[in-house]
């Protein structure tokens, strides 16, 4: 197995900077707005992007964490039990924006589970995806990101991990090939 | 990876440590569930289920009835009165062909003993007892087990009363292996007539002094008279055994500590508890119920992700 890294901390930290400030270059006013971090690893990358984003417009963000286990369409095709995760939106999302946040967008499957899973709290206003990773070339659903932080093709055996640390200095993007 | 060890749920004496634990874990998940706005999720959307009541049920039947629908899956009842049993036709016949309109889990309750397990061997469905005879209510012990947990974190150590009829009680059963499992030392309470001769060989306390029982406890399950199981007289008369056995605010003000206090209902109320204590904030008779079908949802769903796709 040979790991490649595809971002270092520094080029981390820059992108979660230009994501926030494309995120306020969209909405500005944030009070309408609500921050969706996927489980289980989009959440890791929203609570980052959360921190940046309220220490560069002293705004108050909402914030929530959705798992969509129980929207999958991959229920009893897969071996063991689909373990949920915590789902934290103690807010109706009615009229609000609301943007889902993940660490890799790969086969778009995740992001169709959470458009049915967050109609539970409401009819959201509208409804927009960032992703850290966006793999391309590698879609089974029709489903495309408005936010990016980096766009890769890699291969279908290939892997690519996302390691959030206590210090982010030492947080990074590996690709794995096994 | 997480696994149940079993494709039925016949009773808590086959579950193990970790089976119940996941239970619970996947039910915390359904709780959060079932109180969002929209409280249904389409996981068992191509499972069909079928409730297999043959014995009365309130809320045993509605909330598995509940848990089913709020999963998606496809829900047929059945009710043994007016059936085709009443013409002699026998209980595997009965269900076989229930199973012939292609239902993947049955959930059935059983005047008999062993009739949940009896259908596991003999029919091509995931089955889960919801009560048969006075053997196992698992269910039931489970949800009660999950609500001591939300209101007392660890039930390791812990002190547990089930008091009044042992004798007849499925429930008691069912609290006594799950109670166990989970490391919380089990007491049993109620007239002598009531308590089974060798339960104290389940590992078990067995008193008859209610008082004292009570200051040992930090939590107690007050069980129903179980006046239709009861063919013979138990006790004088049920003015007796209220004053006997029946709990009421005078007697846990003389306690030394608030106890929570469990019903599995329906409830005789003035008879095994009085209506003051069983809606004070010591009781979570209706966390019971809530917590009812978030455990039941998380059965079915344990159950269901074990039937391979056809």
């Amino acid at each position: 197995m040979k790991n490649k890294i595809i971002l270092n901390p520094k080029e981390l930290s820059i992108i979660i900077d230009r994501l926030c400030y494309e995120l306020i270059e969209n909405h500005s006013d944030f009070s309408h707005t609500i921050l969706i971090g996927l489980q289980p690893r989009g959440v890791l990358f929203a609570n980052r992007l959360i921190t940046k984003l309220k220490k560069i417009t002293s705004q108050d963000i909402k914030f929530g964490e959705l798992d969509t286990t129980f929207f999958r369409d991959d229920f009893r095709r897969k071996k063991g039990i689909l373990t949920p995760h915590e789902t934290n939106i103690n807010f109706n999302i009615e009229d609000f924006k609301v943007i889902f946040i993940d660490d890799v967008l790969f086969t778009g499957r995740t992001i169709r589970s959470a458009l049915d899973a967050i109609g539970s709290f409401g009819r959201a206003s509208s409804i927009e995806l960032l992703v850290l990773i966006n793999r391309r070339f590698s879609r089974e659903i029709p489903i495309e990101p408005k936010y990016i932080g980096k766009s890769i093709d890699v291969f279908e055996n290939e892997h690519v991990i996302v390691n959030w640390r206590e210090d982010d200095k030492e947080s990074n993007v590996v690709l794995l090939n096994n | 990876m997480k696994e149940f060890s079993s494709n039925h749920l016949l009773g808590i004496k086959d579950l193990s440590f970790d089976d119940i634990k996941l239970i619970f874990d996947i039910a915390e998940n359904f709780k959060e569930v079932i109180n969002r706005p929209i409280k249904k999720v389409p996981t068992l959307r191509d499972i069909s289920v079928a409730n297999l009541f043959f014995e009365n049920s309130t809320r045993t039947k509605l909330s598995f009835e509940l848990a089913e629908k709020r999963l998606s899956a496809e829900v047929l009842n059945f009710s043994s009165l007016g059936s085709s049993l009443s013409k002699g036709e026998t209980l595997v016949d009965t269900v076989n062909n229930i199973l012939a309109m292609k239902v993947d889990i049955v959930v059935v309750r059983h005047p008999d003993a062993g009739a949940a397990s009896f259908l596991s061997q003999n029919v091509n469905a995931s089955v889960i007892n919801a009560g048969d005879g006075s053997h196992e209510h698992p269910t039931q012990a489970l949800l009660d087990a999950f609500s001591i947990i939300e209101k007392i974190k660890d039930i390791k150590g812990k002190n547990i009363l089930l008091l009044g009829d042992i004798k007849h009680s499925r429930v008691a059963l069912s609290n006594i292996f799950c109670l166990q499992k989970l490391g919380a030392n089990v007491r049993v309470c109620g007239p002598p007539t009531l308590i089974p001769k060798n339960i104290s060989d389940l590992g078990v306390e067995v008193s008859f002094d209610l008082h004292d029982s009570l200051n040992w406890c930090d939590v107690v399950n007050v069980l129903r008279i179980q006046l239709e199981r009861q063919n013979l007289k138990f006790f004088p008369s049920l003015r007796e055994y209220t004053m006997m056995y029946g709990i009421n605010r005078e007697i846990l003000d003389k306690i030394s500590k608030e106890i929570l206090i469990l019903h599995p209902g329906p409830i005789n109320r003035g008879v095994e508890i009085t209506s003051d204590v069983a809606d004070s904030n010591q009781s979570i008779i209706l966390d019971q119920v809530e917590n009812g079908v978030a455990i039941r949802m998380a059965i079915l769903y344990l159950l269901a992700s074990k039937i391979k796709i056809s």
